[in-house]
């Protein structure tokens, strides 16, 4: 059961507190967008073994939605941030290649 | 036989018997026994049988990894299969059943499985159950059914209760042998916060049965002193018959308590499961000794070599008068040590090494014990008690060179550290090749969160077999370094330790048997594997460590592989001549031996299995009798039957009342939810499919939600309140998804916009007056202007009722004149009870939610969750006004331009009428022509809603059919599940007052 920190209210916060929103940092495509871009935006979904960044909300807690950048086969948290971040902030970058130095970058 | 000694016996208390039944037998013990020692002094040794070929099976081991002697423990409500005698107190009154067999334990029919036995190979099941077809539901699944399992599962309920609490601690050390307790007393002093839990009933593990001298003292000298120490440490929690049973993601551990296992109906919670957060675990859980492969290693009276020592000492209990100890390394000497020492009669050691010259193997040479060199054992006789072993050597064929009676045979083939801790989260494993067993990996650690080891390998559990102590003195310090504190100045503990000659890997004995020996040499006691088996299982191309697992069930009985596992891929490895660390080894999964599931629910059950929501009204609902039904978490009436009525009377009562004369509807439920805010009106036109910014102050809209695939997810009346202000009514069960989708848009796409919003769904009571007579009822209670002309259809407007401040909306989702009147929760009871009161006059009465659906679908309005179930866009439902075309975007707009969405071929909404006026079942298929590829027959269309309308006295239902609305007239024939089909007239779905007349009075 993972521990999250909220970056709004501070708290560490369990697994139980929290709902999971899949994957962070989509970009919503609307009317007149291509068949293409819509079915990426609605069903192509990331599975990395590796890292990953999400969208958790502390359902059970302060109420915000957040994002968290995680390594998936080894649970390691490499920081989470505001849901109101359009890509990761630099000191996440910067953890996460220092500690996967052959990680190709988040898009 | 089997029988208490006079000397010895360090956990028992002699002076208070206890008195048990074993199949009905009634036995005495002493406090302090196990079951299985209580059982070994009354000379029970056969205890239980096989679970295939129903083969005698007595106590092998001391521990929870016993594979044999399981028991169906207790009666009734406190009967429990598959309960470990190895590790159940023995208490006053226990009652004991053995497990799989009839007519008895003694003479059991099912035994002849054992003589079929070479029909029985591996896979069997799969080999045989599979032709003819037929035959699986008649003759295989009942047979096998009927075998399945091993104990009797419970049929009353449980009379126990269970808790479950938190902990939090910097380091849980779980396992309290000599490595555990270093391990605290390292971590105690330097001042963390300490858990230190320990599954037995006492500190100190292996290290007083084996004699172990620490720092010059004797073990339980030292223990007693480390566990005083320890006790003094306010930051140190200490448990007993406590086990770490689950290690967890980012350090949550699962602990199994046993708080009244030995004391039932005392009272207090029979188990506490504790969810202990652990910061670094420390798994100092020991070893487990390995059984040695040879032929009739299963007979009752085989037993491991450190059980037969531990009954020896600590239950004074002689598993024999004269044993043969069979080993392959110097710790089996001990068990020959203590034998002797407790004046029994060791006929010999037959050791498998060529080369036997260890410290202890000398003292036992010297004690006149007879030690064979280079021997194995050819077979044992007896079928359910050894008689005696034929002795060969180890490295020829297996033929007897000499017989020699005895009645316990003590096995030793090296010891494997419990690695299971390490291994639930990812911990990888290393092979020592001197101890022949798999240990924890210390470069490969399961990480947490921060990506450093989670958990950090202590004593035997770490294959620092003898030197427990002080290996875990060093793992406690890297525990502490990890968490940036500073150990007391303090010496590692050293063991006075005897020298031990190397080990010899031995996985079949003797090592050239011939396959009439390979199977009678038994891998898994309880399932009936063996050495033949695994090698069938190799033979016939199952490579992998898992899928053999699963063809042979090795390691699939309760104890999960604990005993037999490493001998078992030890033997495929040989068979596929790799090397055992290429085969590797299966899955370690929690918990490490079972958790009850009483003890996982917790407190959750019965009527706090999960919270109810109750509306201020719901104690006046129960005291006038109404039945309820569950709607979420919500409790909503489904009718007010009356006397004599059953609820489908009750039911049309209400229906016709509700025409004819008043009704009343608890509506509180429905969910509010206020969207405030400069851009509120923006964002309710993203939000819903139609234009709500345009809704001008003082009136209602209905409108449509749906999620970005286009399918509608909610529907509602939205009311405009002031300049920046919107209330959204939801569906009952919607009220919390719907605020939560909200804030989903809200914080994370448009997170610039200035809005927002509010769950007030449970702040607000709100009722329905429905009927002709609504309006009079409300005027009766006064204090606000209801007519026409004030407050029109679709409005609503904020003043008093009856002396209660009152908000009331013009909504119907009856089709008749009706009011939605909110006011403050606090006031729900009391206005309702004025409702109530002042209704008599009037015909008023309640209305459950029954009615309320009928109501509804006579006038062909649709349900979320009846008409929509996912997959449903609301241009299916004839819902295209309610659509706008204007807007560039909304959500769900682009999902419903696709190409499927946007086909004229969809199933669309329309009603039907029965030609015989009965009633479509729920769930029927509207059936069409031919059959699919499956040889199943087409649908072109299903029901959604199906009701008795007691308005029209017949059978009317709504559905979506193919091409609907372009076959009105058409009749159309709907399955029963019974078979055959009834026939529907294809009609406009609103059955009743189709030009809406009656609720714009």
């Amino acid at each position: 059961m993972l521990i999250l920190e909220c970056p709004y209210c501070g708290v560490k916060a369990e697994e139980t507190e929290l709902s999971p929103g899949g994957e962070a940092h989509l970009k919503r495509f609307g009317p007149d967008s291509s068949d293409a871009d819509f079915e990426a935006y609605m069903f192509a979904r990331k599975n990395p073994k590796g890292v990953h960044f999400e969208r958790w909300r502390h359902a059970y807690g302060c109420g915000k939605w957040f994002l968290a950048a995680r390594c998936t086969a080894t649970l390691e948290v490499f920081g989470t941030y505001p849901a109101q971040s359009t890509e990761p902030p630099v000191e996440v970058i910067d953890k996460i290649k220092a500690k996967r130095p052959d990680w190709k970058g988040f898009k | 036989m089997s029988t208490r000694l006079t000397s010895n016996g360090w956990m028992i208390n002699r002076n208070v018997a206890v008195e048990f039944t074993f199949n009905g037998k009634r036995l005495r013990g002493y406090e302090g026994d196990t079951l299985a020692s209580a059982l070994l002094a009354n000379d029970q040794m056969l205890v239980g049988r096989s679970f295939k070929y129903h083969r005698p099976r007595g106590i092998v081991a001391s521990g929870p990894e016993e594979p044999n002697a399981l028991v169906n423990l207790g009666s009734g409500a406190r009967l429990e299969p598959n309960q470990r005698t190895t590790t159940t107190e023995l208490f006053d009154g226990l009652e004991a059943q053995s497990q799989n067999h009839w007519p008895s334990l003694e003479y059991d029919v099912g035994v002849l499985n054992n003589y079929a036995s070479r029909f029985l190979p591996a896979g069997f099941y799969y080999k045989t159950f599979i032709h003819p077809r037929a035959a699986w539901k008649h003759v295989f699944e009942p047979i096998i059914r009927k075998s399945a399992g091993l104990g009797q599962a419970p049929k009353d309920r449980d009379a126990d209760h269970y808790e479950q609490a938190y902990g939090y601690c910097d380091v849980l050390v779980a396992g309290g042998g000599v490595a555990g307790l270093q391990a605290a007393l390292v971590a105690g002093r330097a001042g963390a916060r300490v858990w230190l839990v320990e599954e037995a009933t006492v500190w100190g593990g292996r290290a007083r049965v084996d004699g172990d001298i620490i720092d010059g003292m004797a073990a339980q000298a030292w223990v007693d002193q480390t566990v005083t120490a320890l006790m003094a440490m306010p930051n140190v929690t200490m448990r007993l018959r406590c086990q770490a049973a689950g290690v967890h993601d980012h350090g949550y551990v699962l602990l199994s308590e046993r708080v009244a296992d030995h004391t039932p109906g005392d009272g207090r919670p029979r188990q506490r499961l504790w969810r202990l957060r652990a910061t670094r675990i420390i798994t100092a859980t020991g070893a487990i000794e390995r059984p040695l492969s040879f032929p009739g290693n299963d007979i009752p009276g085989v037993m491991l070599a450190g059980a037969v020592r531990d009954f020896v000492g600590k239950w004074a209990v002689s598993p024999g008068d004269r044993t043969v100890i069979v080993t392959n390394n110097d710790d089996a000497y001990r068990t020959a040590i203590a034998l002797h020492g407790a004046g029994l009669e060791v006929v010999a050691v037959v050791d498998a090494r060529v080369s036997v010259n260890g410290d202890l193997p000398e003292r036992v040479r010297a004690l006149g014990i007879r030690v064979e060199t280079g021997k194995g054992i050819a077979k044992v006789k007896g079928t359910k008690r050894v008689e005696g072993v034929e002795i060969c050597v180890q490295a020829g064929e297996g033929k007897a060179s000499s017989f020699v009676a005895c009645d316990c045979v003590a096995m030793s083939g090296g010891w494997s550290p419990v690695v299971h801790l390490w291994s639930h989260c990812g911990g990888k494993l290393a092979w020592d090749e001197a101890g022949a067993f798999f240990r924890p990996d210390p470069d490969r650690p399961p990480l947490s969160h921060d990506g450093r080891a989670m958990v950090i390998a202590a004593g035997a559990a770490n294959g620092a077999l003898r030197a427990a102590a002080t290996d875990a003195d060093a793992a406690a310090r890297i525990a502490l370094d990890m968490l940036a504190m500073k150990p007391a100045k303090a010496t590692a503990p050293m063991h006075d330790l005897p020298e031990e000659g190397a080990m010899a890997p031995v996985w079949v004995m003797p090592q050239g048997a011939d396959i009439a020996l390979r199977s009678k040499m038994w891998l898994d006691f309880q399932n009936d594997v063996k050495v033949s088996d695994v090698q069938l299982a190799a033979r016939e191309g199952y490579e992998s460590v898992e899928h053999t697992k699963r063809y042979t069930t090795l390691g699939m009985a309760t104890d999960q592989g604990k005993l037999s596992n490493i001998n078992g891929l030890a033997v495929l490895a040989e068979s596929l001549n790799m090397a055992i660390p290429q085969v590797g080894t299966t899955t370690f999964r929690p918990p490490y031996t079972p958790v009850t599931l009483g003890a996982l629910a917790g407190e959750a059950r019965g009527e706090i299995f999960q919270p109810l929501r109750r509306t201020p009204m719901h104690a006046w609902h129960e005291k006038n009798g109404a039945y309820f039904e569950p709607v979420g978490y919500w409790r909503r009436p489904y009718c007010f039957p009356r006397a004599g009525e059953t609820h489908d009377q009750a039911v049309h009562r209400e229906v016709r009342n509700t025409r004819n004369a008043v009704g009343l509807l608890d509506a509180s439920t429905l969910g509010k939810i206020i969207v405030k805010g400069p851009d509120a009106g923006r964002f309710l036109d993203m939000l819903y499919t139609g234009v709500m910014s345009t809704l001008p102050i003082g009136k209602c809209r209905y409108g449509l939600m749906c999620n970005e695939q286009g399918f509608l997810s909610d529907d509602g009346v939205v009311a405009r309140i002031d300049e920046d202000t919107w209330l959204c009514h939801t569906t009952s069960g919607g009220a919390d998804r719907i605020h939560g989708w909200m804030e989903d848009w809200l914080q994370c796409e448009w997170w610039d916009w200035q809005v927002f919003t509010a769950n007030v769904t449970e702040q607000y009571a709100q009722v329905a007056v429905v009927g002709p007579n609504a309006r009079k009822l409300l005027e009766r209670l006064g204090g606000m202007d209801l007519s026409k002309e004030t407050l029109p259809f679709m409005q609503w407007a904020d003043g008093t009722l009856g002396g209660f401040a009152v908000r009331v909306y013009r909504i119907s989702f009856s089709g008749e004149l009706s009011y939605e009147i909110a006011v403050d929760a606090g006031q729900g009871a009391a206005f309702w009870q004025a409702l109530i009161a002042a209704g008599v006059e009037f015909g008023a009465m309640p209305y459950g939610t029954e009615a309320l659906h009928i109501m509804r679908a006579e006038k062909g309005f649709i349900m979320i969750g009846d008409e929509t179930d996912g997959t449903v866009i609301p241009q299916d439902l004839g819902l295209d006004w309610a659509i706008s075309k204007k807007k560039a975007d909304f959500l769900g707009k682009r999902g419903q331009q696709r190409s499927f969405l946007a086909n004229a071929d969809r199933w669309k909404l329309v009603g039907f009428e029965t030609l015989d006026g009965s009633v479509i079942q729920d769930g029927a298929y509207i059936v069409g022509q031919g059959v699919n590829a499956n040889n199943q027959r087409n649908v072109q269309g299903r029901v959604t809603s199906t009701y008795f309308s007691p308005t029209l006295n017949r059978g009317i239902a709504m559905g979506l059919l193919r091409h609907g609305p372009q076959r009105m007239g058409e009749v159309v024939e709907f399955s029963k599940i019974e078979g055959g089909t009834v026939q529907a007239r294809v009609v406009n779905p609103v059955f009743f007052d189709k030009d809406g007349e009656k609720q714009n009075v």
